[in-house]
């Protein structure tokens, strides 16, 4: 399976025009043709593309990710410095339109067609409609550059020497943007998955029956209708964190955070082979990891998972 | 002293003081800038190999200049257009086989050895020469460094090389290493081209990929009372709206390179506090040229080439795509280049009825659809103006009958297809004229440069006449001969087109006005900083 997406890769970026070193080359203004033969012969670009997958496979049976040719560095090394702040990054977004998400979804759901519903479900539309980059922009004009409440980029203060929890609250100002626009756009997802889930459920028997017995509302919404609902909404965190992990290229630019999606970036245009497959491995690893998770969080959730596994 | 003390007199002394004390930060503003503070500046790339001396690029320089010293830095007022660096004075030989450098004494590397002639020697011949983009040119037939003491190297060359060009290239060539940290190791993969160790006003500190570049006060530096600054921070910002806003909100104190459109310019110029300086660029002036691919027939004939450069209209290119921030070309020379410009050369106005008629006279007459013939056009990526550029000579192409279909691609295929693959018709490119033509001008039009070289001519066109002009400005070590040569030529390119000169600009900054002494030598962005201040 990973050996498929390695050579899927491999092969998408080989037909791309142009290899590591016209790219190099251009960034540091020419230079004449034997300069270009002896980097090509230095990262083994003047072999045959088939001996050169051959070379990277090979290697990374030894789990060597190889070196990165536009940075220079191990590709390993870039990758340990990048995750963490995807992670973060990604990390937060994901809870943050999660637990929004599923709450509104839930106080939309509770009463489906009611004028609060048709509110919540109008607004997270709209949030979900607007482009990344925008929402990026307007809040770091707003907040950062007119309020000044937060800082416009960045990850954390320059050389600041801060540490422990100084730092961490540094580090959570930087990222209260980024991770706003981001989480406010998937919020929506979460949102309208989960009021669609509770309308569907209000209509099962088994609510006609918790109301006959004469449940309190809140109960039937916390208890039955809600927890029902929250099944594909599981379902949906899982593909959504897959969909999360490749960064995000846009939000990681516009506030200058250096993860994942712009390493990506940077890795295609620079046409960095060994680097772009690298992040595509980890990414792949990652999900899979996450996935496993999700399935497990699914048992506890919903005792039919675990159950119809023991019948068989 | 009670209040009903307070006499007539002392109020008056008391106001003189504070007269006094608001004129003297005035009277400070040039010479005794304030000391201390750290600027912390945008920058949009994090090169790979931060060594100057080899990687002449302005990526690379604006950042490593301030840790890793020239021989001489450009000057608006100096003699021959230079101040003096690690050198303190130059003189060529009058037969051009040899250059001498007097060496600035007293110097120390930032690891605290002391900075030598040896060091000059080894840099030139073990790194300039076989190594640095530039340098392979400039320095090819230099063959020897004499080191007669430690404060004089003699370049001594195989062939008579023009101290003109020498002289012209020193800001840009002529970064010069510690030899200590760099003799007998693979110098390609030295960690000091990472961890720079130079001789500058600002020492390499540290490196957060991604994040910034940290530089902080050498104290040790030569020139005593500089640098002012205690740090000087490059701040990662990849996306450019970015820079703009963290300049706003006073995040960052100064944005170089166009870091901020030039479309954000009218806008931010008006903020309180925030100034715009077009000066400090005029040692590193980009050119757009349409190059043209001289293997396809309609193009190998002039009156094609003509008309395209007659429906070309500079003045609507300057205003509308560079916003006024450029000035309209006549040649391959810009004006930035008083030396060698030449004004006098054939001019191809903005005539779209000419231009047609030269086409029809060619015998490419309109056909049913009002089209000639078709071109593939491709611009580069490299800047917002170079593919702005692009669409419009579409249109204008499009008035004169020439069906142009615009090719976009990213940096690396662009690159491939046009210096490697030829696969263009017209090509839209920003070229630098570096200080001297020869530096990295004539190779945009002389023949016989191998496939696969960027910012060279790879349109197939080949003029014996010009190629010796430029073979013989080349070893014309009399400096007047050897501007006459390149006033030649300028004549030369513009009555035959090769390429089409269209524009030539420099790039723009942003300062907040708290950022003192900027933008006051040709290659500002790309020098050392030693004289920045920050008024606090």
């Amino acid at each position: 399976m990973l050996l498929i997406v390695i050579v899927l890769t491999f092969l998408l970026l080989e037909s791309a025009s142009g290899d590591a070193v016209d790219a190099y080359l251009l960034s540091i203004g020419g230079g004449d043709a034997t300069v270009a033969q002896s980097l090509r012969q230095a990262y083994d670009l003047d072999q045959s593309m088939l001996a050169r997958l051959w070379l990277y496979v090979s290697s990374l049976a030894r789990l060597d990710l190889g070196w990165s040719v536009a940075f220079d560095r191990p590709v390993l090394d870039l990758i340990i410095e990048r995750l963490p702040n995807t992670l973060l990054l990604m990390g937060s977004a994901t809870a943050l339109s999660f637990g929004l998400g599923s709450a509104l979804g839930i106080v939309a759901g509770a009463r489906p067609e009611s004028a609060g519903d048709r509110v919540l479900s109008t607004i997270s539309l709209i949030l979900y409609a607007i482009p990344s980059f925008w929402l990026g922009l307007v809040l770091s004009i707003v907040f950062a550059v007119q309020l000044r409440w937060l800082p416009t980029s960045g990850i954390e203060s320059i050389a600041s020497g801060k540490a422990g929890f100084a730092c961490a609250a540094d580090i959570a100002t930087h990222l209260a943007l980024p991770v706003g626009a981001l989480a406010l756009i998937y919020m929506a997802l979460f949102l309208r998955v989960m009021r669609a889930g509770m309308a569907e459920v209000w209509a099962l028997d088994f609510v006609l029956f918790a109301r006959s017995k004469g449940l309190s509302r809140s109960r039937i919404v916390l208890r039955h209708v809600a927890r029902n609902a929250l099944l594909p909404l599981v379902t949906m965190l899982g593909l959504q964190s897959a969909a999360m992990l490749g960064g995000s290229v846009v939000i990681e630019s516009i506030f200058a955070i250096p993860g994942f999606g712009r390493l990506a970036q940077e890795a295609v245009g620079g046409r960095d082979a060994p680097l772009l497959m690298g992040i595509i491995l980890f990414s792949a690893v990652l999900v899979i990891c996450i996935n496993l998770m999700i399935d497990i969080f699914y048992a506890a959730l919903d005792p039919r998972v675990g159950a119809s596994e023991a019948d068989a | 002293m009670t209040i009903a003390n307070l006499s007539r007199r002392i109020l008056l002394q008391a106001g003189a003081a504070l007269l006094a004390s608001t004129a003297l930060p005035t009277l400070a503003h040039a010479q005794d800038a304030p000391a201390g503070g750290r600027l912390i500046v945008a920058a949009d790339s994090e090169p790979k190999n931060l060594n100057p001396a080899i990687v002449a690029s302005n990526g690379v320089f604006f950042i490593a200049s301030k840790v890793v010293e020239p021989l001489a830095e450009a000057s608006f007022d100096g003699k021959d257009g230079l101040s003096p660096r690690l050198a303190t004075s130059w003189e060529g030989s009058a037969d051009g086989k040899s250059v001498t450098f007097k060496l600035r004494e007293g110097v120390k590397w930032h690891d605290g050895k002391p900075f030598t002639s040896a060091d000059v020697a080894y840099s030139a011949l073990n790194i300039w020469k076989p190594l640095q983009n530039l340098g392979r040119l400039v320095f090819a037939n230099l063959e020897a460094v004499d080191t007669p003491d430690a404060a004089t190297a003699v370049f001594r060359f195989s062939k008579p090389t023009p101290f003109q060009l020498i002289r012209n290239a020193l800001p840009v060539v002529s970064s010069v290493v510690p030899k200590h940290l760099y003799e007998g190791t693979d110098i390609a993969t030295n960690p000091a081209n990472v961890k720079l160790v130079g001789t500058g006003p600002f020492k390499f500190t540290e490196y957060k990929p991604g994040e910034y570049y940290r530089l902080t006060k050498n104290a040790d530096y030569w020139n005593k009372g500089e640098p002012k600054l205690d740090e000087v921070i490059f701040r990662v910002l990849p996306d450019r709206a970015g820079a703009g806003a963290a300049l706003e909100a006073e995040e960052i104190q100064l944005a170089a390179f166009s870091a901020v459109p030039l479309t954000d310019l009218a806008r931010i110029s008006k903020i309180p506090g925030i100034k715009v300086i077009s000066k400090g660029y005029e040692g590193l002036t980009y050119q757009l040229v349409v190059e043209i691919n001289h293997r396809r027939k309609e193009l190998a004939d002039l009156k094609v080439r003509q008309a395209i450069a007659h429906a070309i209209d500079k003045k609507f290119v300057v205003d509308t795509i560079f916003l006024g921030y450029a000035a309209a070309s006549t040649g391959p020379v810009p004006k930035n280049a008083p030396e060698f410009y030449d004004a006098s050369v054939p001019a191809h106005d903005f005539d779209v009825v000419k231009a047609n008629a030269l086409l029809d006279e060619a015998g490419y007459r309109k056909g049913a659809d009002g089209n000639r013939f078709s071109l593939k056009l491709r611009p580069a990526p490299y800047f917002n103006e170079t593919k702005q550029f692009g669409a419009y000579l579409r249109q204008a192409l499009a008035a004169i009958g020439i069906d142009a279909q615009l090719v976009n691609a990213d940096s690396a295929a662009h690159q491939k297809a046009v210096y490697t693959d030829h696969d263009f018709d017209l090509a839209v490119a920003p070229p630098v004229f570096r200080g001297d033509p020869a530096i990295s001008t004539t190779i945009l039009v002389k023949s016989g440069t191998p496939a696969g070289v960027p910012f060279s001519n790879q349109g197939g066109y080949a003029n014996k006449e010009l190629d010796d002009v430029i073979s013989k400005a080349a070893e014309t070590v009399d400096t007047e001969a050897r501007t006459d040569l390149y006033k030649q030529f300028q004549k030369l390119v513009a009555t035959d087109l090769p390429l089409i000169n269209v524009a030539e600009w420099g790039f723009i900054t942003v300062a907040r006005d708290s950022v003192l002494n900027v933008s006051n030598n040709p290659r500002w962005a790309v020098s050392n900083w030693a004289d920045t201040a920050l008024q606090s």
